[in-house]
Order: structure tokens, then C-alpha cells, then sequence
């Protein structure tokens, strides 16, 4: 088997009383897709914010790109090159495309502080070659986001995390509030991913597009993970098992 | 030229089509405002733009250019700061009290020894604060501006109190600190020197000699600092990471900006631009008294608001201000004009602030619905 990328042991986090994520082994190997599914509530969005690093775990171990790592927040994990999509869009509105994808990391002619002279034009140019990269058609990307629809600003929030993205990338339900058209762009995104080999984290209630998109299958279940299936080797019913109880029970079983 | 998409909740929008600049549409405004007073002019034989007497040289009416140009740079200068901290979606009250103070205390400081050959009957200090050189006064001022700003932004970043509030007590504080300076007396008689700040001809110093422009000096400091915040606004990192975090604050912080760090340095840079129209306003009258700058601080919003600036952060541009700030001053200027009772004029003033923002909202929601 290839190099593994990402690895949690006894990934655990307890909010109070609140056992969220209990005990959460998961392997991701180089170049490999994976769906994270699972109820409300069964601790997939909890598993990506310990990865991530937008909260601190309880206890147990990450390990990514073979060094264990703790990161302090999410842009410390961004820099050591896992990269997110958030359920929630982090954008700003009323910035134009490039500056969007450059926030926070932007580009200078010149440093000199909070006053340091921005490099429009290359971001510009790095943004119209991202967006080509990831086949994402914004007409204008000078425009302010805030009058662009739904799945373009979806999209340049995927694209940014494509165009950055070196090691890993995790998207947290990209798809949820999209109509049929934008949903076949960000999936043929996800799509360009697997062919540039950037191994990917998906979390999704979608199980057609699960199916469509990963090699591998981890379903969650009040805080556990309960099964993980290639994709092969299983379908839509025994994931559906997984996910209500019906199959797996109490006894974990080892991602 | 690309269809129109319909994205979420059936918007139409086309995205081919550049959005044109909001500041277009406040020029539009401020041209039609001067079409309107000039017309009124007319109707009583005489002209708002352009020059009537055959005695006087000149296309314009020169005179009434200059005093629209002066009567707003100080409050301009203050709107500069004001804006930037409503586009990082804040709001500064204190502006205003601030210039009070500020105005006090750099007066104390350029203060001459003798008037008339008599020792100064307003002196504050000892001889020791007499007749110093006029850096020693601009230095004090912009030093009081920027503790103003840094406790508004201290305030605001991390104790996490709205805006409004942190500023409020500032403007409070700051009026109270104006009055108690020398127990509500005005401070007077400054060097000759620190007179010419305001007074003298600072144009003709940029420029070698080339232009004239004598006694307009806060209007030259007000175009000078309203290119030089137009330029860091768009093209620096501290105009991205402004417009970022007035956009959306927490995809700032998640993106990595120091939001907190930001906010205490645009309210600092706000501050120091009060401190500015303080210095100017004193040496422009020669006098400082703890009641100058009263409701700056709502002119200077009201003109980020008339040149388009959102209140809730992240849009607009200092040009829009300045565009704001010359229909404020079209207004005023046009008022008296056509011999409009002063009273009138602050009823109407109020109304245009309001009527502003509604056609400002009533816009926004115009083209979203495309």
C-alpha cells in the first residue's frame, strides 16, 4: 500500500459531558479519496475540526505526512498544507475573486509592513490559471462575490482550496446548498483532485455523489467510527446499515 | 456577452457585466446638486459655479470655490479616519471630542511669550512652553490623536464592546478632558509660525512656487492625505485586510489576519486624523476652546455616508468620501447661495443624511433583484 498520509489514533473529543468523537482510528493513504458519512450529530464535522485544528481534541494522536503533529489553529494546519472547505463559507463578499483566493496569503511588489504594496496583477494571473486548473468558469472575476450565485461562490471557495492545496484537502458537505448544475462543477473539481493525485477528505449526506466521487467509505455513528468500505466493495443499503445501526452495533470496527 | 444565470433563490445577475463603481453614482449626485443651485442662481440673477462681476477675472467664482473647499477639508480630514473605520465595520463617536481635546492641549504647547509686549494672559504653562518650535505642538497633537485612537481600538479588539459604545465613552471622556484642560477657558495666542499652518501658503511650498493657493492649507492637507489614503486603501495589504474584515470577520480571522492588531491600527490611523484637523482647526483660528469639534464627528459620518460607505462595513472608498464631503459642502455653500435661513439649513442637512442611506438601501435591493 502507498504512503499514508494522514493517520488519527484514539482521536477523541468531549464537549462537557458531551462524548462527541470517541476512540476515531482513520488512515488516508497518498492520492486517496475518502468519504466521511454518517446521521447528524455523528461526529463527522467534529473529526474534521480536531484534524484541522479549529478546536483542540480531547486526546488521542494526529499524524500527517508521517510526522505527528498539534497544530494550534486552523492556519497553522492550512500551512502545513491541509486545506479546507468550510460548511460554512469563509469568504469575503465584498471582495473580488483574487483577492478572495489570496486572503491571508497574499502576494507583494514590495514589503514594508500593513503597508506592504499588493502584486494585483500576478494574483490575477495565478487566479485565472487556478480557476482553469479546476474548470471553474466565473466570467468576471473582478466582481465582488457578493452578487455571484450560490455555486460560483462555492466555487471559488473549492477553487481556493484546489489551487493551494498540497497535501491534503478536506471539504465539509461542499455540495449542501448547490442546485444540480453547481453540484456537477464542484464534483468535477473534486474530480481534477484525484487526477492531480491531492488526497481528499469528504464529508457528505450524499450518497450517489459518495459513490461517484471516493475509493473508500467511513461511516460514523454516535461519535464512532463503524465501518470504513471500499467502495466496491459494498452499496447504497449497507452503507444506509451502517449509518442507522442496523449493521455495525456497538462493536467498532477499525477504519 | 455572456447569459444571465439564475444562482440561489432564482437571482438574476449577469456575470459578464463589470458592476459599475458606486462612486459614479455619487459624482451623478453631486453634478446634479450643483445643476440644481445653479439653476435656482439663475432664477435670481445670479450664479453658483461661475463668476457674475466684471470686475473680477475668471471663469469661476473663485471666491465661493475656495470657501466650499475649506469649509470641509478639517471635517474631511476627519472623515478620512472615520471611513476607514466604517469600512472595517466600526463606527467612531469620538472624533469630534477628540479634536476638542487635541485642540487644547496642542495650543498650550504654541503658545507665544509676549503679545503686544505684554506677557500672554492665556498661558497655561511656564516660560518653559513658550514660543517652542512648531514641531514641538504638532508632535503633542498627533501623540494625543494616536492615544485617542489606540484606547478606541484597544477597546474595541479586545474587551469586544461594540463600536459604538467604546467611542461613545471616548467622545465623553475626551469633551470632559477639553474642558478640564483650563478650566473651560480658551487658550490663545500661539507663535506666528504655528499661525502659518493653517494661514500660509503650503501649496506654493509643494510645488516650488509653481501654484499659489494662500490660506487654503487644511484643504491642501486634506487632498494630499485623500490621495495618499486612496492609494493605501486600494493597492496596500492594510486596504485588503480592511475590506476584509469589514466584509466578513471571521473569514478574516480564519484566513490568518490579525484582526484584533488591525482594528487597533485603523482606530489608532483615526485618531492621529483627528489630531490633524485639531492642529489645523487651531492654527486656523488661533484660538483652541474645549467646545471646537462639537458633532464633527456626525458631519464626518454623514459625508462617509453620502459618498456611499456602508455601514455595515466592507464597502465604499475614501474617493466616495470626498465625493460626500463636496455635496456636504455644495449643500451649505449652495444654501447660502440662494440666502436660505441657516435653521433651514441643518433641518435639510438631516434629511439629506437619511435620504442618502435610503436610496442607498433602496438601490442595493434594487439590483439584487435584479
Amino acid at each position: 500500500m502507498s504512503k499514508i498520509i494522514l493517520e488519527t489514533r484514539g482521536l477523541t473529543k468531549h464537549y462537557g459531558g458531551v462524548h462527541a468523537l470517541e476512540d476515531a482510528n482513520f488512515i488516508l493513504h497518498e492520492g486517496e479519496h475518502v468519504a466521511v458519512v454518517g446521521d447528524n450529530g455523528a461526529g463527522k464535522s467534529t473529526f474534521v475540526r480536531q484534524v484541522t485544528a479549529v478546536e483542540q481534541r480531547t486526546g488521542g494522536e494526529v499524524i500527517f505526512d508521517g510526522q505527528p503533529v498539534s497544530f494550534s489553529g486552523p492556519l497553522e494546519a492550512r500551512q502545513a498544507g491541509i486545506e479546507t472547505v468550510f460548511q460554512t463559507l469563509a469568504l469575503a463578499d465584498d471582495l473580488d475573486v483574487p483577492s478572495n483566493l489570496f486572503l491571508g496569503r497574499e502576494l507583494f511588489k514590495f514589503k514594508l509592513g500593513p503597508f506592504s504594496w499588493l502584486d494585483r496583477k500576478t494574483m490575477r494571473d495565478r487566479t485565472m490559471e487556478a480557476l482553469k486548473t479546476t474548470a471553474v468558469k466565473i466570467p468576471n472575476v473582478d466582481n465582488p462575490i457578493r452578487n455571484m450565485s450560490g455555486g460560483q461562490r462555492q466555487c471559488v471557495s473549492i477553487a481556493r482550496t484546489a489551487a493551494f492545496a498540497s497535501k491534503l484537502v478536506i471539504m465539509d458537505e461542499p455540495t449542501a446548498a448547490l442546485g444540480v448544475q453547481e453540484t456537477a462543477q464542484v464534483e468535477n473539481i473534486i474530480r481534477g483532485l484525484k487526477d492531480r493525485g491531492i488526497p481528499m477528505i469528504l464529508i457528505s449526506h450524499n450518497l450517489r455523489q459518495v459513490f461517484d466521487l471516493v475509493d473508500r467509505i467511513v461511516v460514523f455513528r454516535r461519535g464512532r467510527i463503524v465501518a470504513s468500505l471500499r467502495k466496491d466493495e459494498t452499496d447504497g443499503n449497507d452503507i444506509v446499515s451502517y449509518i442507522t445501526g442496523v449493521k455495525g452495533g456497538s462493536d467498532a470496527a477499525y477504519a | 456577452m455572456a447569459e444571465a444565470t439564475h444562482g440561489l433563490g432564482g437571482l438574476k445577475y449577469d456575470p459578464a457585466k463589470r458592476t459599475r463603481a458606486p462612486e459614479w453614482n455619487v459624482f451623478a449626485a453631486l453634478v446634479l446638486i450643483v445643476l440644481i443651485f445653479e439653476i435656482l442662481n439663475r432664477m435670481q440673477g445670479g450664479s453658483f459655479l461661475f463668476n457674475m462681476r466684471d470686475n473680477v477675472d475668471g471663469l469661476f467664482n473663485q471666491q465661493r470655490l475656495d470657501i466650499m473647499i475649506l469649509q470641509v477639508a478639517i471635517v474631511g480630514i476627519i472623515a478620512l479616519g472615520v471611513t476607514q473605520v466604517i469600512i472595517i465595520g466600526g463606527i467612531d463617536l469620538s472624533s469630534g471630542s477628540v479634536v476638542g481635546a487635541t485642540a487644547m492641549v496642542v495650543m498650550s504647547f504654541a503658545q507665544t511669550a509676549t503679545v503686544n509686549g505684554n506677557p500672554n494672559p492665556k498661558a497655561i504653562f511656564g516660560d518653559w512652553a513658550m514660543d517652542l518650535p512648531v514641531i514641538v505642538p504638532i508632535a503633542i497633537g498627533l501623540a494625543c490623536g494616536l492615544f485617542a485612537g489606540l484606547v478606541n481600538g484597544l477597546l474595541v479588539a479586545y474587551t469586544k464592546i461594540p463600536p459604538f459604545i467604546a467611542t461613545l465613552g471616548m467622545m465623553v471622556s475626551a469633551r470632559g478632558a477639553a474642558r478640564w484642560w483650563s478650566n473651560g477657558q480658551p487658550v490663545s495666542f500661539p507663535t506666528e509660525t504655528f499661525g502659518t499652518l493653517s494661514n500660509g501658503d503650503l501649496l506654493g511650498t509643494l510645488t516650488f512656487g509653481l501654484l499659489h493657493w494662500p490660506g487654503q492649507n487644511p484643504a491642501v492637507v486634506f487632498v494630499v492625505l485623500a490621495i495618499l489614503f486612496h492609494v493605501i486603501m486600494s493597492y496596500t495589504l492594510y486596504g485588503k485586510r480592511s475590506y476584509a474584515i469589514g466584509s466578513n470577520e471571521a473569514a478574516a480571522r480564519m484566513s490568518g489576519i490579525n484582526v484584533d492588531r488591525h482594528k487597533v491600527l485603523v482606530y489608532a490611523i483615526a485618531g492621529v486624523l483627528a489630531a490633524v484637523a485639531a492642529v489645523l482647526l487651531t492654527s486656523k483660528n488661533l484660538t483652541a476652546q474645549a467646545g471646537m469639534g462639537v458633532m464633527y464627528e456626525l458631519d464626518a459620518i454623514a459625508m462617509a455616508v453620502i459618498g456611499g460607505i456602508s455601514l455595515a462595513g466592507g464597502r465604499g472608498s475614501i474617493l466616495g468620501t470626498v465625493l460626500g464631503a463636496m455635496i456636504f459642502s455644495v449643500i451649505i455653500s449652495g444654501f447660502t447661495s440662494i440666502k436660505l435661513d441657516a435653521y433651514y439649513q441643518e433641518m435639510v442637512k438631516g434629511a439629506i443624511i437619511v435620504g442618502a442611506v435610503v436610496l442607498d438601501q433602496w438601490r442595493q435591493r434594487k439590483r439584487a433583484r435584479g
